[in-house]
């Protein structure tokens, strides 16, 4: 096993949707600024661990939670803790570019006006900041007013990566974030998370196994609700451990 | 090919049929506001419109058919009741939406879908006992004013909860309209529940909003009997939320078929008909301007 700092780790994590048991004792660590990959077929259980990091799936009516997730140590499901914090600290990126139904400025402006930012001169700044890192600012910069819903499919999401950048998170969550693009938006986004990991810890998960590794530096194959298997994507991708791993990898589950 | 001639044909005929149901139904307003013409133009070639409208005089016996009070009556009964009515179930709704967890929203959406086949008459009885004493013992000596409780606050009040099912549902229709990922993306970044119905969820949502309420107060400018029995349906423009009023459709349902001997008290009745109707339309129109307004600037 390698050794990393973990910027979230899961111990012992169960998760029933009623009596569903959808992640069965999940324990991984996810390493601070590295980009680590979660993969596995469909169904088991890559969004519901993803949501889970950021309490999201709190909102699924039934859910019940059990096991711990730290983030920098923290626990999470503490019944002490202010959920919108542990939020502003981990931001999502869905699978759907989804804007709000506002202008493309009040999109990006919407997490900092949330977390108190009034001033017109600092959101115009945070902005273009993000609009900048998400490479859309040259884009957009002479209709910010417009409505984002006018924007095509994948500079929707590079603007959904602004605003979720725009709250100046720590983690960045993206669930399948390419699945709805075309492959030259797909590779632009790529393109940012590789740049972003500098300075961001990243999850995300795929079930395009080039894309994984193109991108990963640490894997979680995840089936049926358990970890199979975990580590360095270089060990996972050319040495997998488990029968299960390489026949996924090999791409005889899918 | 003979059945694709009959097909061709049925087609045909249904799509007509349809056309013109619908063009009858539609025209319908016109021939109501039309017919309501014809038959109050004996009043108006008596006294010119504005008198009318303006005159605070009722003495049908007399000849004097002053519309104001009656008037205030209405505007004053249905601004009361969306006093109480708009901001009360906007929370509700906010709350079966948002807030409520299944089990809740299965218990209370029932009993409010239950207040709403509740007949007029019994809200009316139900004002009657309850509310004129609550009016009339505890809440107008709160603020000094001797009053019987048959007032425009309690006639508002009975109002308010006579529209609340129908705004309830409406505008919890347009609360569940909005897409689960707005919720998801909002609190994802951090934002409280309040911050999310309120930024995300409302403000896009405005114009539903505000045709939840029109839908609501459309009924309740009309709505006769349960207002009838608890406003006090005293032919004066009222001074205070604690006097009696008057409002539109009580005067007609209270009158219309009796003293019918008095000259022109039949096309008089009939003309507050075409005002109640007119104020009906006049706060829909201006409703569907507002609407516009904001999606221009929305959208
Ligand atoms: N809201 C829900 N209520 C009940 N069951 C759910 C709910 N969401 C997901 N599930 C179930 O939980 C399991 C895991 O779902 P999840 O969405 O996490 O899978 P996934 O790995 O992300 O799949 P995909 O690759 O198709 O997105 C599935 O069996 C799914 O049917
Ligand atoms: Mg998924």
């Amino acid at each position: 096993m390698e050794k990393f700092k973990p910027h979230i780790s899961v111990e012992k994590l169960n998760v029933f949707y009623g009596k569903h048991h959808v992640l069965k004792d999940i324990t991984v660590k996810i390493p601070e600024k590295q980009i680590t990959v979660i993969i596995g077929p469909s169904g088991c259980g890559k969004t519901t661990l993803l949501k889970s990091f950021n309490r999201l799936i709190d909102l699924v009516e039934g859910i019940s939670v059990s096991g711990d997730v730290r983030v920098d140590g923290m626990d999470i499901y503490n019944g002490k803790i202010d959920v919108t914090n542990i939020r502003k600290k981990i931001g999502m990126l869905a699978q759907k570019p989804y804007p709000l139904p506002m202008s493309i400025y009040d999109n990006v402006a919407y997490g900092p006006r949330i977390h108190g930012i009034l001033k017109r001169k600092e959101l115009d700044r945070i902005v273009e900041r993000y609009l900048k890192v998400a490479g859309l600012w040259d884009e957009v910069k002479d209709r910010l007013k417009s409505p984002a819903s006018r924007l095509s499919a994948g500079q929707q999401q590079r603007l959904c990566l602004a605003r979720t950048l725009a709250v100046e998170p720590e983690i960045i969550l993206g669930d399948e974030p390419t699945s709805a693009l075309d492959p030259v938006s797909a590779k632009r986004i790529e393109q940012e998370f590789i740049e972003l990991k500098k300075d961001y810890t990243i999850v995300i998960v795929t079930h395009i196994l080039r894309q994984a590794k193109r991108l990963a530096d640490h894997v979680i194959f995840l089936y049926m609700g358990e970890v199979i298997e975990a580590g360095p994507a270089r060990e996972i991708f050319e040495d997998p451990k488990e029968a299960r791993t390489r026949a996924y990898i090999g791409g005889e589950i899918s | 090919m003979n059945l694709k001639l009959t097909r061709k044909l049925k087609e045909v005929i249904a799509s007509r049929l349809m056309l013109l149901i619908t063009a009858l139904s539609s025209m319908l307003i016109f021939v109501m506001i039309l017919g309501l013409f014809l038959k109050a133009r004996l009043i108006l070639a008596t006294q010119s419109l504005p008198e009318l409208l303006l005159s605070t005089s009722w003495h049908p016996l007399r000849g004097e058919f002053g519309f104001y009070p009656f008037i205030l009556g209405t505007i004053w009964v249905t601004v009361l009741a969306m006093f109480f009515s708009i901001p009360s179930c906007l929370l509700t709704s906010i709350y079966l939406t948002e807030y409520a967890s299944a089990k809740i929203r299965a218990f209370i959406k029932p009993l409010i879908d239950l207040l709403a086949g509740i007949p007029s008459v019994v809200y009316g009885l139900w004002g009657i006992l309850v509310v004129v004493p609550l009016v009339k013992d505890h809440i107008a000596p709160l603020f000094g004013y001797p009053t019987s409780g048959y007032c425009l606050l309690t006639g508002g009040f009975v109002l308010a909860i006579m529209v609340f099912p129908v705004l309830i549902s409406v505008s919890e229709e347009v609360f569940r309209a909005v897409p689960h990922e707005v919720r998801e993306i909002s609190l994802a970044l951090g934002a409280t529940r309040w911050q999310t119905v309120k930024h995300a969820q409302m403000v896009p949502r405005i114009k539903g909003i505000i045709a939840a309420i029109v839908l609501g107060f459309s009924r309740a400018f009309g709505e006769t009997m349960a207002v009838m029995m608890v406003v006090g349906n005293v032919a004066q423009v009222p001074s205070s939320v604690f006097q009696p009023a008057y409002p539109l459709p009580a005067l007609i349902a209270n009158n219309y078929g009796e003293m019918m001997s008095i000259p022109l008290y039949d096309a008089a009745l009939l003309l507050a008909a075409l005002l109640l109707l007119l104020i009906v339309l006049v706060f829909s129109v201006g409703a569907r301007i507002v609407l516009l307004r904001i999606e221009r600037r929305v959208v």
